[in-house]
Parts: structure tokens; sequence; C-alpha cells
């Protein structure tokens, strides 16, 4: 296990998390355009670029690409209760997914999952994992590599709406593309 | 141990040392019909005094459930020792027990004298002289209360305890999260550390001197381990997928957690000196929520290999696994108690979601609190008391219900959303 190189290389991007934090961004609230990140096998240059909010242009996965073959605008599916099944409304969603990574072998997207608030926060980690790994799997039979893609469960920890009304949760309960 | 604390010395920068706003007041929701009436009496010359020392021990033992003190403004007699008692005032108050004081300002602090006294048996039961720091006055108070707490109830006071917590405010990728830790009483907080990513499911060590805690502050979860007092910390692991939900073995050498490196979350063991990991659980389901016994021998778990979330016990050596819930279709987070015979646990019912305690002896479940979005439930070391985060109208709160579910209070915060407390063990 390398974790000592990977625990310094993580100390200088969150001393750098700490700096940008103190700064006091107003936040730029642009949870769509991520750039490219690679959440999966680097954690601290993912922390360093994600940092203060500046996400997006730092690395650069849009550039180069064609106008034909942008990241899909739609970047949220919702599920039922307690469910991690890909609703029928949501398949065009994904396929469109499906034909950009296809078309950019360099694209990298983290499938980001959630659920509602009910229930136990790491029984709900484990339940947001299992709605990511649904798409990641339903990508995969799509011909996407799977080293485009990478899984992070948020659980109940971000939800999009607050409330504990059944829209609300309805809207919270989602997979989410970031690119 | 040693060669952690090495690696990651500079987390001293995220270690912000401040009495924040993030104290949380105290609301009692539900008082217990076998309360013991008590008068605590305002200690005699601690009128300039920068705390109320008989304030706060009355709020503590109001607070236990066990206590219904006396209102201050019915003492028409203010003794503040045991030769000024005069038991018929009080019997005719109705009260059982009186606890008297005074306060001296000495060149270091204060002197505190108190004395308890039985009203019926017309005794003195304890007292003790105390002496404190003027910023040190409300843990002298505590430590008054443990000795009241226990000299009348046999079960060893847990008001000088703390409690980790954590905080978060907005929305979505615009959210602030923070990790406190406060007097078991709310007061006091201070932050831990703070991150615009997910802070989640603090553990204590069985020393009180370290958290262990999941943060996604590097946009994945990570578990760290970090020294309370010192704010030095390391990451102790940071596999793909999910790692989350740790909890201290007694000894402190070991953590459980909940890793998905591997496929569907399983439960494993981490040696904190090596950073070995050792699979515990093989099952093609979610296992998470692990939670050690007391006598270290086995751990309690959540799992849906039966379909929905179930409560399980693993035994280590024979390595034999059994369910132990059966009462509805959600059952999760269960915590041993301190003596090892129950569960705490957060049980769906009609209602919604509830903390609920099991006697692990093939009892049947019983439903302690009266609120329907409870999770996080946390034991105190003494047994008496859970605390669990809840709704309070759009807010997330603490509250805290007595094991017996007879008394019931609230921890609510000035604004944003407080949950996953964390009871300390004893720290004296």
């Amino acid at each position: 296990m390398q974790l000592k190189p990977l625990a310094r290389s993580l100390a200088v991007a969150l001393s750098i998390v700490v700096i940008a934090g103190c700064s006091s961004t107003g936040g730029t609230q642009d949870g769509d355009s991520y750039g490219s990140q690679d959440g999966s096998s680097m954690g601290a240059g993912t922390a360093g670029a994600g940092t203060g909010g500046q996400y997006g242009s730092t690395t650069g996965s849009g550039a180069g690409q064609q106008a034909d073959s942008r990241i899909p605008e739609v970047r949220t599916i919702h599920f039922d209760f307690d469910r991690d099944t890909i609703k029928s409304e949501y398949e065009s969603v994904v396929m469109a997914h499906a034909r950009y990574l296809r078309a950019n072998p360099n694209a990298q997207v983290v499938l980001h999952g959630h659920t509602d608030e009910r229930g136990t926060r790491e029984y709900n980690m484990a339940l947001g994992e299992r709605r990511a790994r649904s798409v990641q799997r339903f990508l995969n039979t799509q011909g996407v590599s799977s080293s485009q893609m990478s899984v992070v469960s948020y659980g109940e920890e971000r939800p999009a709406a607050s409330g504990q009304s059944e829209s609300a949760y309805a809207q919270n309960r989602r997979v989410v593309f970031n690119y | 141990m040693q060669t952690l604390s090495k690696v990651w010395l500079f987390c001293v920068l995220l270690f912000v040392s401040s009495v924040a706003s993030a104290n949380l007041t105290i609301e009692i929701t539900r008082g217990s019909d076998q309360a013991l009436p008590i008068g605590v009496v305002p200690f005699a010359g601690s009128d300039n005094m920068p705390e109320d020392v008989a304030q706060i021990i009355q709020d503590n033992l109001e607070r236990s459930g066990f206590f219904a003190p006396l209102e201050r403004s019915a003492m028409f007699d203010r003794p503040s020792q045991s030769d000024d008692v005069e038991f018929g005032t009080w019997r005719s108050l109705d009260v059982r027990y009186l606890v008297v004081g005074r306060a001296q300002q000495t060149s270091s602090g204060y002197q505190l004298q108190f004395e308890l006294m039985d009203i019926s048996g017309q005794r003195r039961i304890i007292g003790e002289t105390v002496t404190a720091n003027a910023d040190d006055l409300r843990g002298a108070a505590h430590y008054i209360s443990d000795q009241i707490f226990e000299a009348i109830t046999d079960i060893r006071g847990a008001f000088s305890t703390r409690i980790a917590y954590v905080t978060a405010q907005g929305l979505g990728d615009d959210m602030q999260f923070g990790l406190y830790v406060a007097d078991a009483d709310g007061r006091n907080s201070q932050q831990v550390l703070t991150s615009d990513q997910p802070i989640m499911s603090p553990a204590w060590s069985p020393d009180g001197s370290k958290l262990a805690y999941v943060s996604f502050e590097t946009e994945r979860p990570a578990i760290y381990i970090q020294d309370v007092a010192t704010g030095q910390r390391v990451q102790a692991t940071s596999f793909d997928g999910i790692n989350g939900a740790p909890t201290w073995s007694p000894d402190g050498r070991r953590i459980a957690m909940s890793l998905s490196k591997d496929g569907q979350p399983e439960i494993y063991v981490l040696d904190v000196a090596n950073r070995s990991v050792e699979r515990i659980t093989q099952s093609n389901s979610i296992d998470t929520e692990p939670n050690w016994s007391p006598d270290g021998r086995s751990l309690l778990f959540t799992s849906d290999r039966s379909g929905g979330p179930q409560i399980y016990q693993y035994v280590f050596g024979s390595g034999e696994t059994n369910r132990i819930t059966f009462t509805g279709n959600y059952n999760a987070r269960a915590q041993y108690s301190p003596d090892g015979d129950q569960i705490f646990l957060i049980h769906r019912s009609s209602r919604g979601y509830q903390v609920a305690r099991q006697d692990l002896d093939g009892g049947r479940l019983v439903v302690l609190s009266e609120t329907t979005r409870d999770e996080s439930p946390s034991v105190a070391p003494n047994g008496t008391m859970v605390i669990f985060a809840t709704q309070q109208g759009n807010n997330a709160v603490l509250s805290a219900v007595s094991a017996d579910g007879r008394s019931s209070f609230r921890l609510p915060a000035a604004q944003g959303d407080v949950r996953d407390p964390a009871w300390s063990p004893f720290l004296n």
C-alpha cells in the first residue's frame, strides 16, 4: 500500500483546500461542469482541482471536442424509493451519455449516487452506491469502457432539495453524471 | 500509532479551535413521572461568579430524567451548609434530596463546597470541597453533578462527558460541514474540522482522546483519525468506493468499518498500528454500520442479506453470524449498551424511523422515541440516555431519550442542521 507518498501529496492538496477555503469564495454553483476529474485514481489531484469552487476549465476534457459531441445537457436521473433500477423515462438520458463517452474515449465521468434523507446515514451511503453502480453497469453494457467511469456515493449527505415532502425526496433520489 | 501520527502533522492547519456559535441549548421535552424531587439551593457567595454553579447542577440532574428539581422561586430558605438545613421545611416542599453549597474566591480561582442531604433520612450523604479555575466552573459543576448522581442512583454520572456531532448548512453543491465537540450539555463547543464536503460518522476512541470519522474532502470518502486535543490527524483508509462507519475496538487497537472496495459494502477490521485490513463478512449484500461489543468479542452490523436491513451479530473466533432483529422490515445502526446486554437501534415503525431498544437475550423490541425521523443513536457511557439526530420543523436537531423511554430532551442549534452525534466514553 503506497500510503505515505499519497498521504504527502494529499497533505499538499489539502493545505490548498484549507487556504482556498479560507479565502471565502462566493461559491460558483456549476455542479454540472466539473471539467475532467478522475476521482477514482488520484484523490489528491482531485482535491487540488476541486478547491474553491473553480470547477470546469482547470483540466481539459472539453478541449478539442467537436461541437456535435458535447456533454449531454441532462446530467441527473431520478429513482423510485428504495430502488436502483433505471426508469424507462431516463434510458434515453443514459444512452446519450453512453454515446458521448464512446465517442470521446478520453472523457471521464464520475457517477454520484444520492438517496433521500429517510433511514440511517451509512446504510443510505450503500444505497446511493448501488444506484450509481446500476448506471455504471448500464453504461458498460452500452460499450462504455470501465476506465472512463468511477462511482462516488454521497448517500443522503448532499440533498438537492430541502424539506420532508415527497417531491423533495423524489428530487434527492438521483444519480448525477459529473464530467 | 506512532507511525500514523508522523504522517500527517500538517493537519493542525485544519484544526480550528474556537468557541464558535455552534453551542446547543437544552429543551426538556418529556419528564419522567418517577423522577426524584430534589432541591439545589443557589450557592452562597456565588452572586458575582461567571457561572451559576447550582443552576448547572440543577439542569444536569433534570436532564438525566432521574430527578425533578424544585423551582428556585419555591425556596424560601437558602441554607449553604448541612448544619443550617431545616429538614421539616424541605419535607413540607416534598423534596427528598437537597444540595447546598458555598463558593469562595481564591487567588487562583474558586473553592466550591457542596453537601448532599437526604431529607427523609435527615442525614448528610456526601460532601466535598472542589477547587476550580474561573474558566472551568462548568467543569466543576459537572463533576459535582456526577458525585450527586452516583450517590443517589448508584450509577456513575456522565455529566463530565462530551458529544461529537456534525453540522451542515446549504444544499447540493453549495454546502458547509463542520465537526464539533461539545460538553454533554451542549455548551463549550469546539470546532474540530470544517469542510465544503461531507463529514460523517464520528466515533470516539475508547480513551476519549481521538475521533475517527469519514470526510469527503478529497471528493470521495476516506476515514481519518484525529487527536481531539492537538488536532493532529492521519488518513486511515482511502480505498476505492465506500470508506464508512468506523467503530473502535474496546482496546483502541482496531477499527471496524464498511468498505466497498471488493464490490458490495462489507465489514472489515483495520489494525490501527500496521494498517492491515481483514475482511469480516462475506455476503453478496450491503453490510455496514458495525459496532464493537464492550467485551471485544463480537460485532453488531446492519445487513440487507435477508432483503431489507436487519441487525446481525458476528462472533470473533468462531465466525458465527446470527440475526438479532426480527420485528418489522427496517432495523439499522445498532449499538451495544455499555453492559453489552441490550442494543439501541433505528427501527422503522408504522409511524416512521424511531430509536428503539432490544434485549440481546431474545427480548422484544421497544420503541423509545416519540419522533419519527430519527437517526444515529449513541448511548451514554453509563447507559442511561441515548442521544440521536431527528427533525424539528425543517431542521435536523439532536435529541436524547432515557434508556427506559420515560424522559427526553432536545438540543437545538441556533441555525443549520445538527446530526450524527457520538457520546464520548468517560473522560476522567
